[in-house]
């Protein structure tokens, strides 16, 4: 079996704080991660492999920066065999769609891949659109929300968790699944993968590689533009209480959930 | 007239999901403001309401599918009728729900037609000059807001998390429903459909609740949701989890607000023994009203709460309770006759 796993790295936002006057994000000093539910992806990947007796292989991809090598290295690290960089100054500024291209043709020129899997969404841009939108450009099933992976020889069972229940459906190969966090723990890496991963070789691939119009590529190529960013100002007027001043503080509360909340 | 604004409607178990008549009313702004007409779209296998309810919210034309496959959710389906549908009508805008559903059968419509797609719309306008729709979007966690337009590509497509607009007021409006029928290659489907399990019985969903009690690691102990179960008990809320305590299994997934969990926006939210994660934070920081228990003064939490209250959870959160008690009338109690000590 093949299986490719898509992979971004996104700011470490769990070391990330937010500025008390302004309450945006201080980047500065932050590092970068495998975005975490694509750990999960990789996980699952090396779990299957596990279950067929290495009798599979696992080839990561990502579309970045030259230094998203890390991230692939860590996900070789954890037990992928292949690491695909997409690398260009050209995919630059791209948005889900003419990401979702670039990994699409990337997926057609590596191989034929069986499974490909993806975290839901990424913690930065958390559009969760790149996953189904590289599955329909390769005209491949995609399930989404995926918390249960059972697979067979040609096809797979896996349960959504969806709002109000789970589904559970048997797709063929090839297909694209999104996945939940609640779909397994990702192990840390190994000492021993981590050194291997060190010097392991990434295939790194440009837009001359890839068969795709120039005009398709990067922020040219997305059908949608960011035409403004705004920090939206922080409207909560923060009623602080603590000590003696707690009772008086749960009075006042309760006086305006019985008002606003509960119309009493 | 110029080209349509199309909406895609979520059918729920037989049932129309108010996200709907939300997402038809937003439309119907948007066409006043192009002159042009609202085409609601909608495919069920059986249903409880009338599909005529578009039209008093809002839909010029209702453009309705029925049929077996429609019974449990396909994408592979929703989506290729989807990309028909577009093609035939040529709207100019569609906007779809930001559920598990829509979430998924929009970026693959997005995908097969070449146009762009925007997710969770917070503010949806058009622009005067140009005649674009402005889609708003928080983005890095909800830290700054992102407009953000689709200039050539057609139609400009959105996806909206329910309960973001009001549904509107209903007006006297009718209309024919047209039918679209489906062909053999749109039935044709890889995927296999086995099971369908709706949520046990007290594990609602907790976006559907307008108000939540959520634990973090500061309860210390998994036992510490029992005291927030019974704070929800009295308000009728549901139960929230930060990221933490479900990685040590205090509670289950479906409990998990945040980034890798759900995003809600409830009426009110209180936050428990939860230091505020920026994951976190996204996940619950359009709440109406936000109430904070910790013990951190310097808790990023606070920063976003209405009401923070700095000191031991367990002794502050019973006396919440038992004001609670003592002052809101108790609607279990009044229309079932039972008591919740």
């Amino acid at each position: 079996m093949n299986i490719a796993v898509l992979i971004k790295q996104v700011p470490d936002t769990d070391d990330v704080k937010l500025d008390p006057e302004t309450g945006t994000m201080i980047r500065e000093g932050s590092g970068t991660i495998i975005n975490p539910l694509d750990l999960n992806a990789i996980e699952e990947a090396v779990r299957i492999k596990k279950q067929l007796e290495d009798d599979c292989e696992i080839t990561v991809l990502t579309m970045g920066p030259p230094n998203a090598q890390f991230a692939l290295r860590e996900a070789l690290a954890l037990g992928a065999d292949k690491a695909v960089l997409l690398t260009d100054r050209k995919f630059a500024g791209a948005d889900s769609w003419s990401t979702a291209k670039v990994l699409a043709e990337a997926l057609k020129k590596t191989r034929r891949y069986d499974m490909i899997l993806a975290g839901e969404k990424a913690t930065d841009g958390e559009t969760g659109q790149v996953g189904p939108e590289v599955a329909a450009m390769l005209s491949m099933p995609c399930a989404t929300y995926v918390s249960e992976i059972e697979h067979n020889e040609n096809t797979v069972v896996v349960t959504r968790t969806v709002e109000d229940g789970t589904e559970k459906q048997r797709i063929q190969f090839p297909c694209l699944i999104t996945v939940l966090s609640a779909l397994n723990n990702p192990s840390m890496p190994t000492l021993n993968g981590k050194m291997n991963s060190r010097r392991a070789d990434i295939i790194t691939l440009t837009s001359q590689d890839l068969d795709i119009k120039p005009e398709e590529l990067g922020l040219k190529g997305s059908p949608t533009r960011v035409v403004k960013v705004t920090t939206p100002q922080k409207t909560r007027k923060t009623k602080r209480f603590s000590g003696s001043k707690i009772e008086e503080g749960i009075l006042e509360l309760v006086e305006e959930i019985k008002s606003s909340v509960l119309n009493q | 007239m110029s080209p349509s604004v199309m909406v895609y409607t979520e059918i729920r178990n037989g049932s129309i999901h108010p996200v709907s008549y939300e997402l038809t009313g937003k439309a119907r702004e948007l066409a006043d403001k192009l002159n042009s007409e609202v085409v609601v779209v909608t495919l069920f296998n059986k249903l409880e309401e009338k599909v005529e309810e578009f039209f008093s919210y809002g839909a010029d034309r209702v453009i309705a599918s029925q049929d077996d496959c429609f019974k449990l959710f396909n994408q592979e389906i929703h989506t290729k009728v989807m990309s028909a549908m577009i093609l035939q009508e040529q709207p100019q805008i569609v906007l779809a729900p930001a559920t598990t559903g829509g979430r998924t059968v929009l970026p693959a419509v997005a995908g097969m037609i070449h146009t762009g797609l925007t997710a969770d719309c917070t503010g949806l306008d058009i622009e005067e000059e140009t005649g674009l729709l402005l889609q708003t979007r928080p983005a890095i966690g909800g830290n700054i807001m992102a407009t953000i337009k689709t200039p050539q590509h057609r139609p400009q497509m959105a996806t909206v998390r329910p309960k973001t607009f009001k549904i509107p007021e209903k007006r006297n409006a009718s209309g024919v429903i047209e039918t679209f029928c489906l062909n053999d290659d749109m039935k044709r489907t890889t995927i296999e459909i086995l099971d369908y399990k709706p949520l046990e019985a007290g594990t609602e969903n907790i976006q559907d609740k307008d108000i939540i009690v959520s634990g973090g690691k500061g309860l210390k102990r998994k036992e510490g949701f029992n005291l927030l179960k019974q704070l929800a008990g009295i308000l009728q809320g549901g139960i929230g989890a930060s990221r933490p305590t479900i990685e040590a299994k205090w509670i289950e997934y479906p409990h998990q607000v945040g980034l890798s969990g759900k995003v809600v926006s409830p009426k009110l939210y209180f936050a428990i023994g939860i230091s505020g994660a920026v994951q976190h934070i996204a996940g619950m920081e359009t709440s109406e009203i936000i109430v904070s228990v910790n013990k951190d003064p310097d808790a990023s939490i606070f920063q976003v709460s209405d009401y923070a209250f700095c000191g031991d959870l367990y002794d502050i959160v019973p006396k919440m309770m038992e004001q609670l008690k003592e002052k809101i009338a108790d609607p279990v109690k009044d229309k079932e006759g039972e008591s919740h000590v």
